[in-house]
């Protein structure tokens, strides 16, 4: 009895007994399966770069890319068309930079103060709350831009229109301010803690502290979420399409109306544009140039981290 | 030694003013961020609040701003999810357990890993234009409900799998230790023991990722989603064999936020009120979601002690 049940047991554990073979067969369909999974990730990125660059490149027959980064007007749907892109990025870094100018201050300041002054219970009950601020849809915040904060603005610069890029960056930049903060904060958290011992023991304040030994130690990290913001920021679309008025408009007066490499991408997709047009093509190139903009930031950024991270 | 001690007396001073300032804008950025959301919560609900009733779920869109109402968009906003549910979720949820329990140290993990931050960073209107090129006129799904939830899906995938690999990560090394000395396999270890213990955590990130995509409004208009629809898709169910039906997934559509911004962009301010009726039903369908993906993350944290 006892004999022939180790005789199946070791038949069984046997290397090429068939259950085992199965076996071993699922676990590599299986691990198989697993990295194709995976590896369509890349596909997708290969997908979004090959598209645009495909679909881009009939639009340089029609023009040439020396007017495309000269000419200073952008109207691809007239009837005398000119394509240059310069008020595109012109509109798209002037929203960004607006959007910058509120999200870092008050982004870096939330969460150094978070990090270092509030106590952990209130911090686990703020943080979400200020990172539902992140997660409300974009068109809810157009629609705050264009009926709150405008008619607010109006108040303090009463000659300005209905549509301005002013309103649209204000409202991006607290749309980000959850990502710049939630980054900063992670990144200041993880300074280790002997060195803020080892500053209030030689009689630094909190705010030395924070300014002098904690935000140069984390800064690699503050990095990360600078260019988490300025991606948000460079590639948002619904409120700028909303509250800024979508006009290609070479400025850098924040109280006109602008438009924005995205807004433009909305303007041109809400209409009815035949495949293959011009027309639909000068949104893969604009396209294009968002994200060889969006893509240069982030190798930007990578390169600063490990410049810093070589140096701690 | 009193004029030895003054200027140290009053160094300190100052510096505990500065110290006090600074908490003191602390503490106003922390409120203005959080005075703004009240603001903007507020705001759309005092214009829209008036207006939700049940005939505004029940109507389609009119041109008449007190007849229209958001029956075709809340109904294609579901069909969306569910497909951005069924695309995403296997594909993000295998992607993120490779990532963590088989990928070798080679330069091809290299690759993928740093693939997802990338995506993760590129702008969603990108996605829609890349569907809009792909989906819609090479593969030729059309503008339906099929590829917008495919161009959801793939846009919310590097969230569902950096969430899954933070929660399978999060196991330690024991369990699967335990698992093969009693003579389990790999996947037998992933199957019965990683996926449910990390089950919080992914859940998590899925309802994060559905109240990404539910908000999400470029990359539907670039594939060309309607904005004027009045008209539902075709019922899933049938009278007649084989009584369930996929047509649904090849219909046009439009969803709230879609909606909302065609409400937005009129002039008239009868159909602001609408979208900010519309406004209200997006938040509140957010926040729950957030909300239930909080309270999940809450409580798995108390029940797994490692």
């Amino acid at each position: 009895m006892a004999k022939s049940s180790s005789k199946r047991l070791s038949e069984f554990t046997a290397a090429n007994h068939p259950v085992r073979r199965f076996r071993r067969l699922k676990e590599k369909a299986i691990e198989l399966l697993l990295f194709l999974a995976a590896a369509s990730s890349v596909l997708v990125t290969l997908a979004i770069v090959g598209i645009l660059v495909t679909e881009s490149l009939p639009f340089f027959a029609h023009v040439s890319l020396f007017e495309f980064l000269t000419e200073r007007e952008w109207t691809p749907l007239f009837e005398n068309a000119k394509y240059g892109i310069a008020p595109l990025i012109c509109g798209t870094f002037l929203a960004t930079l607006i959007a910058l100018l509120v999200a870092i201050p008050l982004g870096t300041v939330t969460a150094a103060y978070l990090s270092e002054y509030v106590s952990p219970g209130l911090r686990e009950l703020l943080k979400p709350i200020l990172e539902l601020l992140a997660a409300i849809p974009t068109v809810v915040y157009g629609y705050f831009a264009l009926l709150f904060v405008t008619p607010l603005l109006q108040v303090i610069f009463p000659d300005m229109g209905g549509f301005n890029i002013l309103s649209a960056g204000i409202v991006i930049g607290i749309m980000i301010v959850p990502y710049v903060s939630s980054l900063s904060e992670d990144a200041m958290r993880s300074v280790a803690s002997h060195l803020r011992e080892a500053s209030f023991a030689m009689g630094a304040s909190r705010f030395q502290t924070v300014f002098r030994v904690v935000i140069p130690s984390a800064f690699s990290g503050m990095t990360s979420a600078y260019i988490l913001g300025i991606s948000r920021a460079l590639g948002e679309t619904m409120v700028v399409a909303i509250a800024a008025g979508m006009q290609p408009n070479l400025t850098l007066n924040p109280t006109q109306p602008a438009a924005t490499i995205t807004a433009f991408i909305v303007q041109v997709s809400l209409g009815d544009l035949p495949h293959g047009s011009i027309g639909y093509q000068s949104i893969y190139v604009a396209g294009l140039t968002l994200l060889i903009i969006t893509l240069s930031f982030n190798v930007i950024g990578m390169w600063i981290r490990k410049k810093f991270q070589e140096r701690e | 030694m009193s004029n030895q001690r003054d200027p140290i007396l009053k160094n300190i001073r100052r510096r505990k003013v500065v110290d006090f300032l600074f908490s003191l804008a602390g503490l106003l950025s922390l409120l203005f961020a959080l005075v703004t959301l009240l603001a903007l919560v507020v705001d759309l609900a005092v214009t829209g609040v008036p207006r939700i009733s049940a005939e505004f779920f029940m109507n389609f869109p009119s041109r008449f701003p007190e007849k229209a109402g958001i029956l075709s968009a809340w109904v294609g906003s579901l069909c969306v999810m569910l497909t951005t549910a069924c695309c995403a979720i296997p594909l993000g949820v295998a992607a993120g357990l490779y990532l963590e329990e088989y990928a070798p140290k080679n330069w091809i993990t290299q690759l993928i890993e740093l693939n997802i931050i990338n995506l993760a960073g590129i702008p969603s209107i990108t996605f829609g234009l890349m569907a809009l090129g792909i989906f819609v006129y090479k593969l030729e799904l059309g503008q339906s409900i099929l590829t917008a939830g495919l161009t959801l899906g793939l846009l919310v995938l590097p969230i569902i799998i950096v969430t899954t690999r933070e929660s399978v990560r999060a196991i330690p090394n024991l369990i699967r230790e335990a698992s093969y000395a009693v003579g389990a396999s790999k996947w037998q270890t992933i199957r019965y023991h990683i996926l449910p213990y990390s089950s919080g955590g992914i859940l998590t990130g899925v309802i994060i990722s559905l109240s990404r995509a539910i908000g999400e409004t470029a990359p539907l208009i670039t594939i060309g989603a309607l904005t004027f629809v009045a008209f539902l898709p075709t019922s899933p169910v049938q009278s007649v064999f084989p009584f369930v039906s996929l047509q649904w997934l090849k219909d046009p559509f439009t969803v709230l936020p879609i909606q909302m911004f065609n409400w937005l962009s009129r002039p008239q301010a009868e159909f602001h009120v609408n979208a900010a009726a519309t406004g209200i039903v997006l938040l509140l369908m957010t926040l729950v979601l957030n909300g239930v993906a909080i309270y999940i993350r809450y409580r798995f944290r108390k029940k797994m002690k490692w």
